[in-house]
């Protein structure tokens, strides 16, 4: 069939973007090396600094972008699909900022440096319990209006606690990083980011994978899914789930990504003949490819600055958001 | 009701004002932790009443044991204001609605500069002295830093290479308090090759293919953050595993006062061990 | 065999009840129109009897697990609203999702049959949300055909439609249960009912008031208890014919 055919030819190619951005993010840093030396260093043995470089800085890095990207264009493509909504978001809903609670609440209480997954499995926590909220608050009917003020409502929210905690920090540092949680950022990360946040990601792809005929089933709606033969009430629990695996990992490391979960599944929708279920392998690659480029753009824009990620992600994501909610205006006028 | 109460204060302490120019002053407050631990240096007894509540705290504070014997405040207006001091000492960093509501109130307030060098760490002593009336006081300790200053000795010909390393990546530069004691110990200030001038942040890759001589952390906070993270990354702990590292008390370094020596001391010494 | 069987469906919201006591038996071959008005409970029915909704009492299709349940009964719900654009070839073969190990073509076979019988064939590769309503609640129900299964429940299949559409579905429907399909369609056209089905259940305030043949159900004595209207009824050559007349003068027929 075509269909099956083009869908595998626009995986093939975000694949190798992927891939072609994996390299790319490899080789942008503020140390000025060789595409080769660099490359060749990342397969020597411990003993020389680039190899180390490339090893603890830009693989752990690169890896990040890829396993935060995916996560959040797959929760996106997931979200929206069983929200029956476009506008549905890990970052609007509110999702990102309580997981970035939930890890902010580890870190200053010790948790997480008393257990190594500690940290991932607060800020999956916090983004449980913000996704069951909103699914309480907003429910699958695709009512875009109770969505975003239950997005609006848990954000300021979980920011406020945030800023609390970090303020009542009695490190001088904590109150600054409010930024970071709120925006993001892959800088100075290193294999132990990698290795706190790949299991929860993979166990939290592993919940979401199976929805996939479970979101086209509910492409008609609730009723019409059950009749199909969908346990509705399985998928709701899988889906709190998985998402928020996959939300609280890549926000305890990376913070809150914004609008890559948004601008993703809409840009992929028209190339998947807008199947719920197609746009969840594309969106993991397109949000992986999304959030390796806007990596690789912080350090080629504004070199040593720490120029958070979100800022790009929002600056390029904000205009598809407005877009979006005059179109879902026109559409219910 | 407050309003008018510290209008009529105001009325009232401004009759009471004209300590004259000449006449030292007799309540002097402190605001910030660097004009805390000058007053305390070169107040005469009974002269300072109150210290910053960050004068006590002994990882930012050089001089926390002496601070215990102040009452502390913590830079509100209101309460500085009712200290009733004819003198105030804050730093060029201070809330400054803080600082214009006492001027308002007519207390005077004078500012000092952070100084970045030993040069500026003088003309402070110096003008500390002036303010509180103790120029002579002020002079002698300026000429026993100097003293002390060249006790520690000459600086080797061939400098080894050291870098501040602080959280968020954060490299004091040469044109800096912390750059002024790195010089001073005999050290090539790394940030000043990759052109960080009062200071900035350094890439950590930056700072591995770089290998200095010796790298200098600060004492972690109590309470995690995030921005401290980077001085636990496997990279630079790969990089001071084989160059030498030194964890230096901040309190040593945040405030230009003669104490900065204590840091000199200490690093000459690391230099000479390497 | 596969009929369906009702026994003491109830179901009370809020302390109210919405549907109480339902007893009803279909067999296969017969296309059954489920009758009253607004409020009556019809679209309870029918979901309490596909357990989509927890209720009281014994229905043989609620008592299935899920996906066997879908190999069963097809449901085509009330509302239209369609969430993405999907081409309308695709939203048909979302009835197949209920036979996740079926051969490929046994599914292509489905939607092709399912589009052919809508007259959906010039429209297949349309967005669905494109589509003026009468051509998506055919899609809607193309997409409950291609789930192949004996039982069909409809929830006002026909509202909104043009004439000529309506008359095709309810002929659809009459012809799936001339191939020995169940099909329970919940209807406000009497007289499209009156022509089209087998058989006429007429329920009011959560009761069955009224089960049988069209013209045993739609009397004027319960036209008028039940919708508080008056018709005209005679028989024609093909069957009953109802055409609404007018409202009853206050008061409204009492309770119960």
């Amino acid at each position: 069939m075509s269909a099956t055919a083009s869908h595998r030819r626009l995986l093939a190619g975000l694949t190798a973007l992927v891939a072609l951005l994996f390299v790319a993010s490899l080789l942008t840093g503020p140390a000025h090396v060789g595409a080769v030396d660099s490359l060749a260093a990342l397969f020597r043995g411990q003993d020389d600094m680039l190899a180390l470089v490339m090893r603890e800085i830009r693989l752990p890095r690169a890896i990040l972008g890829l396993l935060v990207g995916a996560a959040l264009g797959m929760t996106g493509a997931v979200l929206q699909g069983f929200l029956r909504n476009p506008l549905a978001d890990p970052g609007l809903i509110g999702t990102s900022a309580s997981a970035g609670l939930g890890a902010v609440l580890a870190i200053h209480t010790g948790l997480a440096s008393a257990f190594a997954l500690g940290l991932p499995l607060a800020a999956l926590a916090g983004a449980a319990a913000s996704v069951a909220l909103v699914l309480l608050l907003a429910g699958p009917r695709g009512d875009a209006l109770a969505l975003i003020l239950a997005g609006v409502a848990i954000s300021a929210l979980a920011g406020a606690l945030t800023s609390l905690v970090l303020n009542l920090s009695p490190n001088p540092f904590a109150a600054n990083e409010i930024v970071f949680w709120m925006m993001g950022s892959l800088a100075d990360r290193s294999m132990l980011h990698v290795w706190i946040a790949a299991p929860i990601m993979a166990a939290g792809f592993l919940l979401l994978w199976p929805t996939r005929r479970a979101l086209d089933a509910l492409t008609l709606g609730e009723d019409t899914a059950a009749s199909s033969g969908i346990a509705l009430k399985g998928l709701r629990l899988r889906l709190v789930g998985g998402v928020a695996a996959l939300v609280g990992a890549a926000t305890a490391v990376a913070g809150a990504v914004g609008f890559v979960g948004l601008v993703v599944p809409h840009l992929l929708r028209p190339a998947v003949g807008a199947s719920p279920s197609r746009l969840v392998p594309a969106s993991a690659l397109g949000g992986a490819a999304v959030v390796m480029a806007a990596d690789i753009a912080v350090r080629l824009l504004a070199p040593g600055r720490d120029l958070k990620l979100g800022v790009l992600t929002a600056l390029v994501g904000t205009p598809f958001f407005l877009h979006l909610i005059l179109r879902t205006r026109r559409q219910t006028l | 009701m407050v309003i008018r109460w510290l209008m009529a204060a105001c009325l009232v302490g401004g009759l009471g004002l004209p300590a004259g120019a000449d006449e030292a002053p007799r309540r002097v407050l402190s605001m910030n932790l660097c004009t805390d631990q000058l007053a305390m240096l070169l107040a005469a007894p009974g002269q300072l009443v109150s210290v910053s509540h960050v004068a006590r705290d002994p990882r930012a504070s050089a001089l926390a044991d002496q601070a215990m014997a102040y009452p502390v405040n913590h830079g509100d207006a209101e309460e500085i204001y009712l200290a009733r001091p004819d003198l105030v000492l804050a730093d060029s960093f201070a809330k400054p609605g803080t600082v214009q509501l006492l001027r308002r109130l007519g207390r005077r307030v004078e500012l000092f500069d952070a100084a970045q060098s030993f040069d500026e760490l003088r003309r402070n002593l110096i003008r500390m002295g002036d303010l509180l009336g103790r120029q002579d006081q002020a002079r002698a300790m300026v000429a026993r830093f100097d003293a002390d200053l060249a006790a520690l000795g000459r600086p080797p010909a061939n400098r080894p290479r050291a870098a501040m390393y602080a959280a968020n990546g954060y490299s004091e530069g040469p044109e800096s308090l912390a750059g002024e004691i790195i010089d001073a110990a005999g050290f090539a200030n790394l940030a000043e090759t990759l052109g960080v001038g009062g200071g900035g942040t350094v890439p950590l890759e930056v700072l591995m293919l770089a290998a200095p001589d010796l790298v200098i952390t600060g004492e972690p906070y109590p309470g995690a953050s995030r921005s401290e993270e980077i001085l636990r990354h496997p990279g630079l702990t790969a990089l001071t595993a084989r160059n030498p590292s030194r964890v230096m008390a901040d309190r040593d370094w945040v405030c230009a006062t003669p104490q900065v020596l204590r840091a000199v001391a200490a690093l000459a010494a690391a230099r000479e061990a390497m | 065999m596969s009929g369906l069987t009702l026994q003491g469906l109830g179901l009370t919201r809020n302390g109210r009840a919405v549907l109480s006591g339902v007893d009803l038996r279909i067999a296969p071959g017969e296309f059954v129109g489920l009758l009253g008005p607004n409020g009556a409970g019809k679209t309870t029915l029918l979901r309490a009897a596909l357990g989509l909704l927890p209720a009281d009492g014994r229905s043989s299709l609620a008592d299935l697990p899920e996906a066997a349940r879908a190999r069963v009964a097809a449901f085509v719900a009330q509302g239209r609203h369609i969430a993405w654009p999907m081409p309308v070839d695709s939203l048909v073969a979302l009835g197949r999702i209920a036979h996740p190990g079926a051969a490929r073509a046994a599914d292509r076979a489905a939607i092709d049959r399912a589009i052919v019988a809508l007259g959906l064939q010039g429209l297949r590769h349309r967005q669905a949300t494109e589509l003026s309503g009468g051509e998506q609640a055919r899609v809607l129900i193309a997409r409950a055909l291609a789930q192949d299964t004996p039982i069909l429940f409809a929830d006002e299949p026909i509202a909104g439609l043009d004439p000529a559409a309506q008359i095709e579905v309810m002929r659809l429907f009459r012809d799936l249960a001339g191939q020995g399909r169940t099909v329970l369609a919940s209807l406000h056209d009497l007289g499209l009912a009156a022509r089209f089905c087998s058989r006429l259940v007429l329920l009011h305030e959560g009761r069955l008031v009224a089960d049988g043949c069209p013209s045993e159900v739609l009397t004027p004595a319960n036209i008028a208890q039940v919708f508080g209207i008056t018709a005209h009824l005679s028989q024609g050559p093909d069957g009953l014919v109802y055409q609404a007349l007018d409202l009853i003068a206050r008061p409204r027929p009492s309770r119960g």
